[in-house]
């Protein structure tokens, strides 16, 4: 299978037997291969039902999906499945078998041979941070947090080249899903898989999103966009509304002092305020706020000072567009 | 006895002293009385009940898949086997011979519809039980309907399944004994001919305790089977 793949939505609708409105209204966007897309919207955006057309959970009353190029319509439903990756908030393990038996569950739908579908199984239980004796346990001996892990790892199995996620951390605690969030990028980092992720929290998908999706009410998209175009310039009211009043500040929180053009360290000021390079800007704001100074110094990982920012460097890069 | 070695225990006069003055339990007539009378009917009974649970749970399986299928069949399905249920079985096995014979088919037919209702029941119960979330998740993998079924909902199903064999297996070895109205099978053939032979208390006995014993080891088997097939069943996260 590829590395990844294209997905096109073009004008999707979904209506649902006996309700008026449509579920998704025509909708349309392109997810290039190998990025993160975050639909995002509240209850009744029908972001879960858009993301379950694509491997057919539920079928599309109009339009098309292509993966690839290919429409999902010219797939038979359970072979199409086999080639993307799925996971749902309540993880869904088989109680009955054990981890290893969990995560081999699509290659051996697949008839793979047992030595790779053994060696694949061991391999992604190292990836997603379990133990390999883990692999001989049932799910009830796991915590939430190592069961959606065995989760992702069963997502992952048949190397596909598009994932589903459909709230895979919404259950979690928020220590163990800020730590999961992390490893979901830090995988993607390693396998350059295309996913499609569903949540309701926008602080995740600013998080975790090369692209956010914003669905409104009906599933009409409101704005598809990266998160820093999006906190930048909202389309309108409601996506302004959706995305907090605090969007300055989350635009702050995408980008790291590292990334920004500093003032030479001169004339440093004696016991001055200092932050690593990998503190994002929110944090640095935040930092000197908190301790009534203006400028605070950007230091290396030796400590050596790296520059100085300022908060009125800070406003002029918020007005930056 | 007509079937298993002739007339013993009308003549008291010819067993010994214990089997004349008909004692509460005579060992002798017991080890005497093994081979010819008790360990048949003992292997007759174990058949009858064996055939009776088979069929009844092969039938349970498609009906309770059925109503799981078919809300609204489960009604109709869930009365006729309440219905069966509460025929009494001295009843029913009169109620069949004009229609089969007293033979076998007559016995397992009444056997067979006592089976349905716990079995129809706890399988159905089973399919239920399999949660929402782990059937999706077998869909949305690709599973196909009848994969989905055999490798989620069925072995998910085992225990509440398990647990009605139990109960039906051992409820069967019970009524079987009222076979030998029909057929002169089973462990309740030697009750009969002890009932009708002055209450020979051994004999009556003997093979109670048989039926019990058969009950009891009949559900030590299944649950053995059951903890065999559910390992994840018993495996809980350490506090």
């Amino acid at each position: 299978m590829s590395e990844a793949a294209e997905i096109v939505f073009d004008r999707v609708t979904k209506r649902y037997a006996g309700r008026e409105r449509a579920a998704v209204q025509s909708l349309s966007l392109t997810i290039p291969a190998g990025e993160i897309c975050i639909l995002v919207g509240p209850s009744g955006a029908g972001k879960t039902t858009a993301m379950k057309m694509v491997n057919r959970l539920v079928e599309l009353d109009e339009g098309d999906i292509t993966i690839d190029g290919v429409s999902v319509r010219d797939h038979d439903p359970a072979e199409l499945r086999r080639g993307i990756g799925y996971v749902i908030q309540q993880v869904g393990l088989f109680p009955h078998m054990t981890i290893a038996d969990n995560v081999g569950t699509v290659p051996r739908l697949l008839g793979w041979p047992r030595a790779r579908t053994r060696a694949r199984v061991e391999e992604l239980i190292e990836l997603v941070g379990l133990e390999r004796a883990d692999g001989r346990r049932y799910p009830s001996q796991l915590s939430g947090g190592q069961r959606q892990r065995v989760g992702l790892a069963r997502a992952l199995a048949a190397d596909p080249p598009l994932l589903l996620m459909d709230e895979p951390f919404g259950a979690l605690d928020p220590i163990t899903r800020e730590h999961l969030q992390n490893e979901l990028l830090r995988m993607h980092e390693e396998v350059r898989k295309t996913v499609i992720f569903v949540t309701h929290d926008v602080d995740e998908a600013i998080k975790l999103g090369d692209r956010i999706a914003i669905l409104r009410e009906g599933g009409v998209l409101a704005q598809y966009d990266t998160p820093e175009r999006i906190l930048a310039s909202p389309a309108d009211d409601f996506v302004a509304r959706f995305v907090g009043g605090d969007r300055a500040l989350k635009r702050l929180a995408l980008r790291r002092l590292a990334d920004v053009e500093l003032e030479p360290p001169d004339g440093l000021p004696r016991a001055a305020l200092t932050a690593p390079a990998p503190t994002t800007l929110r944090d640095a704001l935040s930092m000197m706020l908190g301790a009534g100074v203006d400028r605070i110094v950007v230091v290396g990982d030796d400590g050596e000072p790296l520059g100085i920012l300022s908060v009125d460097r800070v406003a002029t890069l918020l007005a930056a567009r | 006895m007509t079937d298993a070695g002739g007339p013993v225990i009308p003549n008291f006069g010819e067993g010994s002293s214990c089997v004349v003055r008909n004692r509460v339990f005579c060992v002798d007539w017991v080890r005497d009385n093994w081979h010819g009378t008790l360990e048949p009917a003992l292997l007759q009974h174990l058949k009858l009940t064996g055939i009776a649970v088979a069929i009844g749970f092969g039938i349970a399986l498609v009906t309770a898949l059925v109503a799981y299928r078919a809300r609204r069949l489960e009604g109709p399905i869930g009365l006729v086997s309440d219905f069966l249920y509460t025929i009494p079985s001295l009843a029913l096995f009169q109620l069949l011979v004009p229609l089969t014979g007293l033979t076998v088919t007559t016995v397992e037919v009444a056997l067979v519809a006592y089976t349905l209702l716990i079995l129809h029941r706890n399988t159905l119960e089973g399919l239920r039980g399999v949660p929402e979330e782990v059937r999706e998740a077998a869909r949305g993998m690709g599973m196909t309907p009848l994969q989905t079924f055999v490798r989620v909902d069925l072995p998910l199903a085992v225990p509440p399944i398990v647990a009605g064999l139990r109960i039906a297996t051992v409820s069967t070895i019970s009524i079987a004994t009222v076979a030998a109205f029909v057929i002169p099978e089973g462990l309740g053939r030697p009750i009969f001919v002890a009932l009708s032979s002055n209450l020979f208390k051994t004999e009556i006995i003997a093979a109670g305790a048989l039926a019990i014993g058969l009950a009891l080891a009949a559900d030590a088997a299944l649950l053995v089977v059951q903890r065999a097939l559910t390992p994840w069943a018993r495996k809980r996260r350490p506090a």
